[in-house]
């Protein structure tokens, strides 16, 4: 392969550059990750340390407070004491439930948009577009009025539901242009067999389609895993999920001494996302690739 | 496929974004015209036995109760929210424009004004962070390229972490790291023997950790669509663009990077989106004294004690304008195109 060849013609100092370029940039991408994490096991003198970063990595003041060079008091005080789990909790129940409404509605939506001819079908996924790009609290500042004087503010499953529809526009796009690499002729050929439309999205595209369902899903859960501005003004106190609990926490925590609650419930959150890039990174790459070669 | 089964597959998915993207814009815009009503004052008198009587004025809370219950928007207030000081600042202006002592002191006096200050940051985080973050994820496909596939892998799973990491958390590791007292402030301060040097203090240097942070949240998502389309490089193009004589750079700049060019738009148009709605940085950077950005002004007024929501609605009106201004050149094209292939 030509590839090969220019591999084996590159000279030294340039692969010598190459090299030092990636490991600087593998450092700023995982460095801040690992840190943080060494350092939620520490105590505060430790981790916020004035004299010098040592005492993170030794644990001067973690010895001298515990015994020990690790603690595990920031977890404990996140998860028991300022009741953490639930927010864990509360997060399982939205991101489970949005990505698996959004991918019901999406399906549907994305094979309908792919095997329509029609110009009504273009103009939805343009519509489609534009609505992906408006920024998500100036939606919420629209729905905080109504949702008051429907009573229906604070609550996990009215969320679930504005989160199902901020999310349809990008899972429409993204089903679209994966229905649109199925062959046409494999759930026409069961129509001429005397499939309905409904019968033959059923039982032929149904199930060839997980791949690209998986691959949007993965996308569909970081959304609702991710979301600030939505769960931070839609969720009464008792209800939040992690990333507004994370944010409530830094302002009560920061007065009375307890940062490494915060810390600690950081990198609590950080580990699922971890653990999906781990199994799931190639239906990542692949999945932000989709968009850009149909788009 | 018949107009009754498409609507049939697509209806749940329509009803979803009518109810919950397209009404919120109309009452996000209904909401801009109202305000909080005006307090309803009563005066009280109030005698004792000894000294007589004397006259309070007091907010009369029943029948402000009563106000909220009959109209919740508030008063109709018209345009008035969008010209006031908190937003457009029309009047404010024209008195900078009309006495002032040179255009440095009209840029920093409009600076000041809330809204525009907010506008300058979010327009400096979109044109600054995504040419960046573009560029450094090129370099970075264009080094992973090189790399043996063994290593591939591990370096590829490193590179995602900024993008998929929670922005709000994301922000809150890195300002952890940069605070005085975390482990780059507190080398920052001994490299330059600075007890007072604080990444916080200064606009600038707020300004530049948020865009830093804008970078290293954004760069991962070029690096991995740019990567990808790498490896679709037709190789016949780059052999005889060698046989030519082309330097490795050449072939960089007159092969791969035309390649590129389509996916270049998509990246960029994907990443002004994003970048336009940047507001979790400024929360998890507690940058707000320096920095603040549209989607913060409308949380900002939505979760104080009084929720501003004629306010909010005006500045999430203002928000959307800018960011059909930022699709217009996108959706114009597709207009032109589309009515190309229909003709």
């Amino acid at each position: 392969m030509s590839q090969a060849a220019l591999t084996q013609k590159r000279p030294l100092p340039l692969n010598l550059l190459i090299t030092v370029f990636l490991v600087i940039w593998v450092v700023l991408a995982a460095f801040p990750f690992i840190w943080t994490v060494w350092g939620s096991f520490k105590v505060e003198p430790d981790f916020f340390s004035r004299e010098s970063w040592w005492n993170a990595i030794f644990g001067t003041y973690t010895q001298r407070q515990t015994g020990e060079a690790f603690t595990g008091a920031g977890y404990y005080g996140a998860w028991v004491t300022r009741d953490f789990w639930r927010a864990v909790a509360n997060t399982a129940i939205v991101t489970v439930c949005v990505t698996v409404i959004s991918l019901t509605l999406g399906t549907l939506g994305g094979y309908a948009l792919a095997r329509s001819g029609h110009r009504y079908a273009f103009w939805i996924l343009i519509i489609a577009l534009v609505f992906r790009a408006m920024p998500h609290i100036t939606l919420v500042s629209g729905y905080l009025l109504p949702f008051f004087q429907l009573n229906i503010w604070g609550v996990l499953p009215t969320s679930i539901i504005v989160l199902v529809a901020i999310n349809q526009p990008f899972t429409l796009w993204m089903l679209h242009s994966f229905f649109l690499s199925i062959p046409k002729d494999l759930d026409e050929s069961a129509m001429v067999d005397g499939c309905t439309r409904f019968q033959a999205f059923r039982m032929v595209i149904i199930p060839v389609m997980w791949p690209g369902v998986v691959t949007t899903g993965l996308f569909s859960f970081l959304l609702a895993y991710n979301d600030f501005a939505v769960t931070s003004m839609l969720l009464s106190a008792d209800n939040q999920t992690m990333v507004p609990k994370i944010s409530s926490f830094l302002g009560s925590v920061q007065e009375q001494g307890n940062v490494m609650f915060a810390v600690a419930a950081v990198v609590s959150a950080t580990v699922p996302l971890f653990i999906l890039v781990l199994f799931f990174q190639r239906q990542i790459v692949s999945g932000l690739t989709a968009g850009a070669v149909k788009g | 496929m018949p107009h009754k089964t498409f609507f049939a597959f697509i209806l749940p998915s329509l009803i979803a974004m009518v109810l919950f993207i397209a009404l919120p814009i109309v009452s996000v815009v209904v909401q801009s015209f109202h305000v909080e009503h005006a307090r309803v004052l009563v005066e009280v008198e109030n005698c004792q036995p000894f000294g007589g009587c004397t006259k309070e004025t007091r907010v009369d809370t029943a029948a402000m109760a009563q106000l909220q219950a009959e109209k919740p928007m508030g008063q109709f207030n018209g345009l008035g929210t969008y010209l006031n000081r908190g937003h457009l600042a029309v009047n404010e202006i024209g008195a900078i424009l009309a006495n002032n002592s040179g255009f440095g002191d009209v840029v920093a006096r409009i600076y000041n004004l809330p809204f525009y200050k907010a506008l300058a940051f979010t327009l400096v985080f979109c044109f600054v962070v995504t040419p960046l973050a573009m560029g450094l994820g090129f370099v970075i496909a264009l080094a992973v390229n090189t790399i043996p596939r063994a290593i591939k892998g591990p370096v590829i799973f490193f590179s995602l972490l900024p993008m998929i990491i929670t922005p709000l958390v994301g922000s809150l590791i890195l300002y952890w790291m940069i605070q005085s007292n975390g482990i780059i402030g507190a080398t920052l301060q001994h490299v330059f023997n600075d007890r007072t040097l604080s990444l916080r203090a200064s606009p600038v240097l707020t300004w530049a950790s948020l865009l830093f942070y804008g970078v290293w949240t954004n760069a991962p998502f070029s690096f991995v669509v740019f990567y990808a389309g790498l490896q679709t490089v037709p190789g016949d193009t780059l052999e005889s663009a060698m046989i030519d004589g082309a330097s490795r750079w050449e072939r960089i700049r007159y092969v791969i990077i035309p390649h590129l060019a389509p996916l270049a738009t998509f990246v960029a148009l994907v990443q002004l989106m994003d970048n336009f709605r940047v507001f979790e940085p400024i929360v998890g950077f507690s940058a707000e004294a320096n920095a603040t950005s549209l989607s913060w002004l409308i949380f900002n007024d939505l979760s104080g004690d009084a929720q501003l929501f004629g306010s909010a609605g005006a500045t999430s009106v203002l928000t959307i304008v800018g960011v059909v201004i930022l699709l217009a050149p996108v959706l114009i094209r597709t207009w032109r195109e589309f009515n190309h292939k229909v003709v």
